[in-house]
């Protein structure tokens, strides 16, 4: 268990360090982490401080606040098929995004549509809860988010299909994939509170979420407050999940694969695999950063492709396994 | 001592009425077995008895904080669900959530009653197995054996022994006997009239949406009863072996 969290903790340090030392300016990795922390300002201090440190750190803050919303998501709907953008909040960021873009509010302002994003994503998170009420289980949330999640993508593909300029269709397209390219620290500062405290609120549920393996009567009579555990799971979610949206687009697969390959390594538990999912997805988007990079340089892959590409046969593969463990 | 207070308990679901003005009281050294035919509403009074679902009347479990109730009483639901492949040790061990003050490590002392809860429902060889794979009578009883860990004075459980093999069935109503002859209370709802004929110190039989009769098993089994809620012949003696109760013929 000990041993699982240091080897995960390892490899996100170690993946961290290769990030930093990836990118088209040719520079050896000792002598770009040195550039880190000169107090000369070169410019390769500045293509490290403004340019490869900022996305680094977003692909930890972001894969590990996927992979934890992920593991919380799929505790509480004992499903694991259940991903954090169930629940409408992924979609509803992007509408607030692409209405930026397409208003001209992303270029005109600075964090533009970062904020649009997030508004999308906190009128989201509002409607899904005042559809879902106060009290109830799990099956209306599940039943309100996927409401706002298709009423989210019709309007954005309203917005495409009126949009009367095509590079900001094409613009729109582009974002809608998922990236860190070009991100500053003003991005790292803009998602960090919101991942901070989603993570945190997600964090204090791991006993809710071991207490619901025995489903939510059980969970009930040991103590557990289901109402107050659902309305802290949608805040902590759309917290991680708008926030991520806001600043790197739509990124899939994160939160559906890893809780998966890593429950088996944690016993199952629920609560055990909030830590380990979070580390593991701060590897894998990590992982798709360094890809990006690497692979096709030139063009600019998008990162939620490569997590697409990555993610659906992982998945493909798992769904084969519990076949066969099934047979 | 009381440890279940239940007085003039009505349950209205759909807006049919399930149960009508139910009351009894369970006290510690008693293993309460609960009869009925199908759709009668012992699972509705246990669950609206533990204030899961809406109900008028007064159940002393019900009036209570989640907190204290957790400390009050252990439910073992009819739907035997274990989401994840948990270990069995570790399923067991869920039980200890409600006397944790906080996080999951569990100290020696909750740990040796896991142990003994584990050991109570012969689980030893399958402690590391994955709980959610196991069969269905063996996840039965991991699910008994988290209700026992939960150390409450009071233990609820919904048709524990149905799909468990014989000798399991008889060991489980024998491990109910013995927390209610330890000084706690069982109420468990059951299908085999033999077995809580042989085990229960008392029964409260269910039938037309209230207690149609509630006494030890001698008062409860008779063939007038059993004919009237669920429409049977029988045959009870006291034989040598104890009492033998078996079911006959429909009427």
């Amino acid at each position: 268990m000990t041993r699982l969290m240091l080897s995960l903790a390892a490899a996100v340090l170690a993946l961290f360090l290769l990030s930093l030392t990836v990118g088209p300016a040719d520079v050896g990795a000792g002598e770009s982490l040195a550039a880190l922390f000169d107090e000369g300002y070169g410019p390769l201090t500045l293509v490290m401080r403004e340019i490869r440190l900022p996305r680094a750190l977003l692909a930890v803050i972001i894969g590990g606040g996927l992979g934890l919303a992920g593991a919380a998501m799929q505790g509480y709907l004992r499903n694991p098929l259940a991903e954090p953008g169930l629940i409408g909040v992924s979609s509803s960021a992007a509408l607030g995004a692409v209405l930026a873009i397409n208003t001209g509010l992303a270029a005109s302002l600075t964090l533009g549509l970062p904020l649009a994003a997030l508004a999308g994503a906190l009128a989201g998170v509002f409607l899904v809860m005042a559809l879902a009420g106060p009290q109830g289980g799990s099956l209306t949330l599940i039943l309100a988010g996927i409401a706002i999640s298709a009423m989210a993508a019709a309007l954005t593909s309203l917005v495409l299909n009126l949009s009367p300029n095509p590079f900001a269709a094409n613009e729109i397209v582009f974002w809608m994939m998922g990236s860190l390219a070009d991100r500053s620290m003003l991005h790292v500062w803009l998602v960090l509170p919101f991942a901070l405290s989603g993570g945190a609120i997600l964090l204090t549920l791991a006993r809710g979420l071991d207490a619901l393996t025995l489903g939510e009567d059980a969970a009930q009579t040991m103590g557990l407050n289901l109402n107050r555990l659902r309305l802290l799971l949608v805040a902590g979610t759309a917290a991680i999940v708008g926030g991520a949206t806001a600043v790197a687009g739509a990124i899939g697969f994160i939160g559906l694969v890893v809780p998966h390959i890593l429950r088996p390594l944690v016993g199952g538990q629920p609560s055990r695999l909030l830590w380990a999912s979070a580390l593991g997805g701060a590897i894998m988007l990590q992982l798709a950063d360094i890809a990006v990079r690497i692979i096709l340089p030139s063009r600019d892959l998008k990162l939620g492709v490569v997590t697409a590409l990555v993610g659906a046969p992982l998945f493909l593969h798992l769904i084969y396994k519990t076949r066969k463990g099934l047979a | 001592m009381s440890v279940l207070s239940v007085r003039n308990l009505s349950v209205t679901l759909r807006n049919r009425p399930v149960l009508r003005d139910v009351s009894f009281e369970i006290q510690t050294g008693e293993f309460v077995g609960l009869l009925g035919p199908n759709g009668a509403g012992k699972s509705s009074l246990m669950r609206s008895a533990l204030g899961l679902i809406p109900a008028q009347g007064h159940s002393s479990l019900a009036e209570m904080s989640a907190t204290e109730r957790a400390r009050a009483v252990a439910w073992m639901p009819q739907s035997r669900e274990i989401a994840w492949p948990v270990p069995v040790e570790r399923l067991v061990a869920l039980g200890r959530l409600p006397h944790l003050p906080q996080g999951l490590r569990l100290p020696p002392g909750d740990q040796a009653l896991v142990d003994q809860s584990i050991e109570r429902m012969g689980l030893g060889p399958f402690r590391q197995r994955a709980a959610s794979r196991l069969s269905g009578g063996e996840q039965a009883r991991a699910l008994i054996a988290r209700a026992l860990a939960q150390d409450t004075p009071l233990l609820m459980a919904d048709e524990p022994a149905a799909g468990l093999d014989p000798a399991h069935q008889i060991s489980t109503m024998e491990v109910f006997a013995s927390l209610s002859a330890e000084g706690r209370a069982a109420l468990v709802s059951l299908h085999d009239l033999g077995l809580a004929a042989r085990h229960c110190t008392r029964l409260i039989l269910l039938a037309e949406g209230s207690i149609l009769a509630d006494g030890p098993p001698a008062e409860v089994l008779t063939p007038d009863l059993m004919a009237r809620a669920f429409g049977i012949s029988v045959w009870h003696e006291i034989t040598a072996q104890g009492p033998v109760f078996q079911p006959l013929e429909v009427l």
